[in-house]
């Protein structure tokens, strides 16, 4: 599914007219919201493990370079196959062609962001291989061929009922809008898979240098089934997913899942350290990593900015995002959402065309609260709508106005003409009623401006109180 | 004690009558009040658009008005934040930086300076109605402005303060966000309002000027019985000044 952000501000437009799609983005994010604040309550040192997490990220992304090497080498010690993509195409050939190398058939996916950024499903399935995704809200947005909305939840704009009626429909089961009942049939739909499948592709969250291994963090057990019994496991992972050792991992591992889901741990976290060793003969034959940049190395060149890629995929921003709370994920109309999504974009696709993203924030700060690395996004959204501006991309009319704006609030003595003037204006409007404004005036009445303005009011009672001793 | 005042452009030409009830409860508490008289816009709104170049300038002029002063307070947490957090990030020359470093600890929004610089425990003053309280997004999160303003309300005889549903959640007002993409925005102040609304109470207060004048309009049109009162306003009517 081909996305992009440019479409932004109509996605925008069609989500807030419907209703029962924020009905269910709106209890979602709010009760993940609630569950994770009563789990990090619970602990004592969150903020403390929140900034030792940034450190570690900031060690580890101002020298990305040395690390990946590292990474690289273990991995190749450890028998991965570390190969390296620039951007999509490259990730999506280099799996298709060992796909075809080795004639690969069906492949069981379990979810991954990375490679929805690199539209794989699609060519895969283009060339002709059965693919499918294993994660059960994965597996329910392919059924619908849909993208995911959520970073971690990627079925999280559809109710029961949306999907009893989707099993109806795909899977020719009688309709029944239990979660239970739902989770059983994709159970059994999905079991069969596993065993048939010839290859695995996965992302993965953290790619440990010093060890030569990567980490895949889940709840269902499909990764887990997914990189156990295909002969061939195939892992996405962007070059920013690295940390330096595995003392690094246990200060995400216990950000991560209260951040994420609310649960106080995840229930697998996998670490996949190379293909199957004589002695165990079980696992995988071949392991392969790919390492994706598309657009990260360039991101990485500004020192402002870069910490963007601190990001742990969480979701945390978006459940806090009371924006994302009434549009939802589709409304960005591109893999990362909300907060994140809108710092992601205009990095990713360009300052011109992914222009209007930085603009979807009211700046209420919530996403940078929450934020399990301490990612200040405000600031970054800040620092994007700067460089709309800077590009000369911003809406002339606004940019004029700013401009005579500024001019005059330089200069006392105008800015004072130029407030003292709509107050008149004012009064000739019919039933001197405030001023129209365009969007803002639809269902909102704004004040009438003070006819005298505070500064002379505090000169009037200065005098009065004078007056009076 | 003498304090600068500090008067955002929505409490100038709008809301003109929520300062001059911060200057009387100032006053009333034996605090000199100054009116900067050259004082324009800390520029918050083209700062927040990504105009910075339009923006130094006049921090330029605020910073050179109000250095010299022992206090500077304003009726809003989102223009002192503006002052206090942004400027900071601003490329000005050496010597203006200077004197910010020097201004930007001096700087408070009212309820801040009532609570944690004047120490204020008593007040008299009484208000027999059912209030909620909007925290305001740049006061609470980047002023660390909570409790404050609920210890003053706290302070007033008779009142009843009912905490909404989501308080500290946005209004959805976002200065050029609320007409950029105004459905969201109306969207995030019906369900504030909804929250308001269902807290029972007579007076939502707040900090910000700007998150009440959202508030307000949406009431204005869909629950003209609940009206919105700045905490100047509040403190000043049960005050009796």
């Amino acid at each position: 599914m081909e996305l992009s952000p440019k479409e932004i501000k109509s996605k925008v437009k069609s989500a807030i007219k419907d209703d029962s799609l924020r009905k269910a983005v709106y209890n979602a994010t709010v009760s993940t919201g609630v569950t994770r604040e009563r789990i990090i309550s619970e602990i004592p040192y969150w903020e403390k493990l929140r900034s030792k997490a940034h450190l570690i990220k900031k060690e580890t992304i101002d020298n990305l370079d040395k690390y990946l090497e590292l990474f690289e080498k273990k991995c190749i010690e450890n028998k991965i196959n570390v190969h390296w993509a620039v951007d999509s195409k490259e990730a999506r050939d280099i799996i298709l062609k060992i796909a075809k190398e080795k004639e690969v058939t069906r492949i069981v996916k379990s979810k991954s962001l990375t490679t929805e950024e690199i539209n794989l499903n699609d060519e895969l399935v283009n060339s002709g291989i059965e693919t499918l995704e294993t994660d059960l809200g994965e597996y329910i947005i392919q059924l619908k061929k849909q993208a995911p909305s959520h970073l971690i939840i990627p079925a999280l704009h559809l109710s029961k009922e949306d999907v009893g009626k989707l099993f109806e429909e795909k899977l020719n089961i009688e309709y029944t809008s239990d979660p239970k009942k739902l989770l059983k049939v994709a159970r059994e739909k999905l079991r069969e898979k596993f065993l048939i499948a010839d290859m695995s592709v996965t992302g993965a969250n953290f790619g440990i240098a010093e060890s030569g291994a990567f980490c895949i963090i889940e709840n269902e057990a499909n990764a887990h089934l997914s990189i156990s019994l295909p002969k061939i496991h195939v892992a996405l992972m962007g070059i920013e997913k690295m940390i330096p050792d595995i003392k690094a991992l246990p200060y995400f591992l216990k950000l991560l899942a209260p951040s994420a889901t609310g649960q106080k741990s995840s229930t697998y976290v996998n670490l996949v350290g190379g293909p199957s060793r004589e002695k165990y003969n079980e696992g995988p034959e071949e392991v392969h990593i790919i390492l994706l940049d598309n657009g990260r190395s360039k991101i990485l060149e500004d020192q402002d900015l870069r910490e963007t890629l601190y990001c742990i995929r969480c979701g945390a921003c978006l459940n806090a995002c009371p924006v994302y709370q009434e549009i939802g994920g589709h409304a960005y109309n591109w893999v990362y959402m909300g907060p994140i999504g809108i710092t992601l974009i205009p990095q990713y696709l360009g300052e011109i065309e992914g222009k209007h993203a930085p603009y979807l924030s009211s700046l209420c700060g919530a996403c940078y609260e929450v934020c399990p690395v301490k990612i200040n996004l405000p600031e970054h959204i800040l620092k994007l709508r700067e460089k709309v501006v800077e590009k000369g991309a911003s809406n002339i009319f606004e940019k004029t106005g700013m401009k005579i704006w500024s001019f005059a609030a330089q200069r006392t003595k105008i800015y004072r003409f130029l407030s003292w003037f709509p107050t008149k204006i004012q009064k000739l409007l019919p039933n001197g009623k405030s001023f129209p404004a365009p969007g803002y005036y639809k269902e909102r009445i704004l004040p009438e401006f003070d006819s005298k303005g505070f500064r002379k009011r505090f000169y009037e009672l200065e005098r009065s109180s004078k007056n009076e001793k | 004690m003498k304090v600068a005042l500090f008067i955002p452009c929505l409490n100038e030409h709008f809301f003109a009558e929520t300062s001059i009830n911060m200057v009387k409860v100032l006053r009333h508490l034996n605090i000199e009040v100054e009116y900067v008289e050259d004082q324009t816009c800390c520029g918050q709104p083209a700062f927040n658009s990504g105009y910075v170049n339009e923006v130094k300038p006049l921090a330029e002029k605020y910073i050179k008005l109000f250095a010299d002063h022992d206090y500077i307070i304003a009726p809003s947490g989102s223009c002192v934040s503006m002052v206090k957090n942004h400027y900071g990030g601003l490329d000005l020359p050496q010597n203006v930086k200077k004197t910010y470093e020097r201004l930007k600890s001096k700087i408070y929004e009212f309820s801040e300076f009532l609570v944690d610089v004047l120490n204020l425990e008593k007040i008299d003053a009484q208000f027999q109605h059912k209030i909620t309280f909007h925290d305001s997004c740049h006061a609470l999160r980047e002023l660390f402005i909570k409790d404050q303003p609920r210890k003053l309300i706290n302070m007033i005889k008779g009142i009843q303060l009912i905490e909404m549903n989501e308080s500290d959640s946005c209004c959805g007002f976002g200065g050029t966000f609320s007409y950029k993409y105004a459905d969201v925005s109306i969207a995030m102040v019906a369900r504030k309002c909804e929250n308001i609304v269902s807290s029972e109470a007579e007076f939502c207060v707040g900090v910000d000027s700007s998150c009440l004048m959202n508030i307000d309009g949406y009431l204005k049109k869909n629950n003209p019985n609940i009206k919105t009162l700045h905490i100047a306003d509040l403190l000043a009517k049960s005050m009796n000044l």
